[in-house]
């Protein structure tokens, strides 16, 4: 029973400072994202989320050139960009996928020249490395306290906002219809984002954020009948994948001696994992007319 | 004696006893009609009575469950005008007018179009049938809905096919768009002999352009003359209960009984007034 | 700027932008903007695996594209298609990081795979490029209406008898094989803004599909050039360069097209 333990929780997992730190902003990461996903998936704005969530990128390396936490990079940028593109504001799905992606690509433009830089006149190395896939491991525990700022800053707004950001997210046209300032909303909704992603970026990175935001939420859109518990389903997968990842990527020490496997390689796998066996029960249930909330499609048919 | 349809003079489309059923649900019933050459018929039915389903299947996109369709005397490949349901164009496209109509000729050949001086004529040609050369040059985007609704027959007739189906073509649209778009279809159906089957919710802008109407309810269908169909023992017997056909001021009303008393109680009141109740 | 050494470097960067010019016609048409992302980014994990087994890195790319593709269409099947999209994205980009992992590549790798290395471009890297690039310009020609017609309407499509799945797949490979070629030049984050920027002002600037298609190659040429020009003078990638003027081309797309609709609607109100 003890080696069974120990095979699993290889020596020194629960001492570890770093695995604390990691546990606990990797934790929070997943939640806030568990929680704003499920309204990205419903919205239709993948796309938006993962965007957002790449611009982070060039916030986190001007952080190296500026010196600053990344996580205050991360956010900044976020904000910039969320900002921005729901500034741009358009209604059909399409042209605002189009926005999105221009957006997109001149923040990454910036992450480029930052990173640049990085090198060059700062003479970071890694920073690419750190900036796409995080450092699980290596974040200070200093920045736990901003951390939990920015992840409960979040869920606030959240719980503020849940009856007309739910309305709004499955139904708009009735959302318009009761006077619900959608541009608001969508604008709010927009900054939950890019809170939820500066996070994730700390722990997996910028890249790979989108993973924590719209695996966990999809996967629980698809099993769930109500909103609410499409939430919390959410949020149990996001956690899971993510301390499981961080279980697994310290484990992962022992099996190639001296050097680990990356913890967000683990957490992208288990999360898509998790959306790929639904797949078979989610089928199931939207046969048996299931309520879920209306699709919006922003795919190459028509809006 | 029985007469046989054959080609001309025939009928262009026969509707045999169809019935189709989607995931288990009935949705048609012993459909039943026969549509001629030139002959104009609306598909009149509420939202979700089955009739895009009927058109998908007169167009062999669904397989009937029992009954058959023949259009021009063949079972097989159907050489058949087709405009589906809401189909909007983003005024950010750069495809213009003609673009579209180009397309209903070759849009399914390889190879960058190169201009083609006949392709050019009979674009022209359909163009003028459907009173669109005033905004052949402008993006399909930047057309009114009457005006996007000509374009998409011209692109349905350009081919020359001899029946011509139109999925709730009215819809969305507003007074001055409905009356292009019945006026260009009645005249391209008598003028060229084809025959026309467009669906809609509403009966009314359809009642003096209509040669025929085939009414569908709960599955099953009434088919011939408006006013042989439009009366309330036919419907009543469609719907299972009883339904009262009111005519005020020329325009038809179909509502369920007890209503009627109201509605013309009502309509003394306010006479601008004329709801229509599906 | 002009010596044999940029030479490559302008061959390679002129054959990716005719084939982003192309391509992004009908990525911008089609609205496709995520899958236009998510193909290039996830096909960096087959670069870094090419590394790690010591082959060429067009191999990797061009299997790892090839999954994506695969992802997309099998994902999308049984769900949202965005959702799909981003999930095959990050499942590939999850192997991406293993694979950086176990070859301990420096930072630097990772850099030139996300934005481009379009220096250091040796001639026999050229002849892939065309290839592939004739490839995909060559397909997007050949299937010019049936894809314009399916992107317009998929009924109309497939009223014409164009099967709309069989569109939506070919559309994808090609963007995957404009994709896999483009990296090495312009990065997997840039290829992006190299298709939607300078296609999103062509379709403001002309009417007719043909010339849109032909106007956003010119447009993306003339972006890949003078970025090129600009790294060269400032020493900054020219994936910043690339990323910024397309936005710019974007903009200005958008401006032209709202000065030429109010112009429109003043004729018709006259």
């Amino acid at each position: 029973m003890d080696s069974l333990l120990t095979a699993i929780f290889e020596p020194g997992f629960f001492t570890s400072e770093p695995v604390h730190t990691a546990m606990i902003i990797g934790g929070g990461a997943a939640l806030v994202s568990g929680v704003v996903g499920v309204f990205t998936v419903m919205r239709g704005q993948s796309f938006a989320g993962h965007a957002v969530a790449d611009v982070t990128s060039a916030g986190g390396s001007a952080s190296f050139l500026l010196g600053i936490n990344p996580l205050l990079g991360f956010l900044g940028m976020a904000v910039v960009a969320a900002g921005g593109m729901e500034l741009v504001g358009i209604r059909r799905i399409r042209e605002r996928d189009l926005v999105t992606g221009i957006v997109l690509g001149a923040g990454l433009g910036l992450t480029a020249l930052f990173l640049y830089l990085d090198v060059t006149m700062g003479s970071t190395t890694g920073a690419a490395n750190t900036v796409m896939f995080g450092s699980m491991f290596a974040i200070p525990a200093e920045t736990i306290p901003l951390a939990l700022i920015v992840g409960l800053g979040a869920l606030v707004m959240v719980a503020v906002l849940y009856r007309p950001l739910l309305l709004s997210s499955v139904d708009p046209d009735l959302a318009e219809a009761r006077g619900l300032p959608l541009r608001l909303i969508g604008f709010l909704h927009m900054l939950m984002l890019a809170l939820a992603a500066s996070l994730s970026a700390m722990t997996i990175g910028a890249i790979l954020s989108t993973a924590l935001l719209i695996g966990p939420a999809a996967t629980a859109l698809r099993v769930a009948r109500r909103p609410g518990s499409a939430i919390v389903i959410a949020v149990l997968i996001g956690l899971s994948a993510t301390w499981g990842g961080i279980l697994l990527a310290y484990d992962s020490y022992y099996w190639t001696p001296g050097h680990g496997w990356p913890v967000s390689f683990f957490v992208v796998t288990l999360v898509f994992l998790s959306y790929v066996t639904t797949s078979r029960l989610g089928g199931d249930r939207q046969r048996r007319g299931a309520t879920l909330p209306r699709v919006r499609h922003s795919t190459t048919g028509k809006a | 004696m029985k007469l046989v349809a054959v080609c001309d003079g025939g009928e262009m489309l026969a509707v045999d006893r169809v019935s189709v059923s989607l995931s288990g649900r009935q949705i048609l019933q012993e459909v039943d009609f026969k549509l001629g050459p030139g002959e104009f018929c609306g598909l009149i039915g509420a939202n979700g009575s089955g009739k895009t389903t009927l058109l998908r299947t007169i167009l062999g996109l669904q397989r009937p469950s029992a009954g058959s369709v023949r259009i021009d005397g063949h079972t097989g490949l159907r050489s058949v005008g087709y405009v589906p349901q809401k189909t909007l164009f983003d005024p950010y496209v750069p495809v213009r007018a003609r673009d579209l109509v180009a397309l209903g000729l070759d849009g399914h050949r390889l190879g960058l179009p190169l201009p083609s001086r006949s392709r050019r004529r009979l674009v022209d040609e359909m163009l003028k049938a459907v009173d669109a050369e005033g905004f052949a040059d402008q993006r399909i985007g930047n057309l009114s809905g009457g005006e996007q609704q000509r374009i998409l027959i011209a692109h349905a007739l350009i081919r020359r096919p001899r029946l011509l189906l139109l999925d709730e073509p009215l819809a969305n649209l507003d007074i001055r768009g409905v009356a292009e778009v019945v006026g260009v279809l009645r005249r391209l159906s008598k003028e060229h002999k084809i025959a026309v089957l467009l669906s809609a919710h509403d009966m009314n802008p359809l009642l003096s352009a209509m040669d025929r109407i085939v009414y569908l309810a709960n599955g099953r269908a009434a088919s011939g003359r408006t006013d042989e169909v439009v009366r309330t023992e036919v419907l009543s017997k469609l719907y299972g209960y009883h339904i009262d056909v009111v005519r005020v001021h020329g325009r038809v009303l179909v509502i369920a009984a007890g209503a009627a008393d109201d509605i013309h109680a009502a309509v003394e009141h306010h006479p601008a007034h004329v709801a229509q109740i599906p | 700027m002009f010596s044999s050494f940029m030479a490559n470097t302008w061959i390679v960067a002129s054959i990716v932008a005719a084939a982003a010019g192309f391509i992004g016609f009908f990525v911008v048409v089609r609205g496709s903007a995520f899958a236009a992302h998510a193909l290039p980014l996830g096909t960096f994990p087959g670069a870094a695996a090419a590394s790690l087994l010591g082959i060429n890195a067009l191999y990797g790319l061009i299997l790892f594209a090839g999954l994506g593709v695969a992802g997309i269409i099998q994902l999308g099947r049984r769900g949202r298609h965005e959702v799909a999209t981003a999930l095959t994205l990050v499942a590939l980009l999850g192997l991406g990081t293993l694979f950086l992992g176990l070859t301990r590549e420096y930072s630097q790798e990772v850099y030139s795979l996300f934005f481009g290395q379009v220096l250091g471009i040796s001639d026999s890297e050229i002849a892939p490029v065309a290839a592939i690039s004739a490839i995909a310009i060559g397909a997007t020609a050949l299937l010019f209406r049936p894809l314009l017609i399916s992107s317009l309407s998929p009924e109309l499509g497939e009223a014409r008898g164009v099967s709309n799945r069989r569109m939506e797949f070919c559309f994808l490979v090609i963007l995957a094989l404009a994709t896999a070629v483009a990296l090495p030049v312009v990065g997997a984050l840039l290829v992006f803004s190299l298709m939607v920027g300078p296609a999103s002002a062509a379709r403001s600037l002309t009417d007719r599909p043909l010339s849109a298609m032909l106007m956003s190659v010119g447009i993306a040429l003339v972006t890949v050039w003078t970025a090129i020009i600009l790294s060269y003078v400032s020493d900054w990638p020219v994936g910043f360069f690339v990323g910024g003027l397309g936005a710019i081309a974007y903009a200005f797309g958008r401006a032209w097209f709202r000065a030429r609709t109010v112009k429109l609607v003043r004729i018709a109100n006259a």
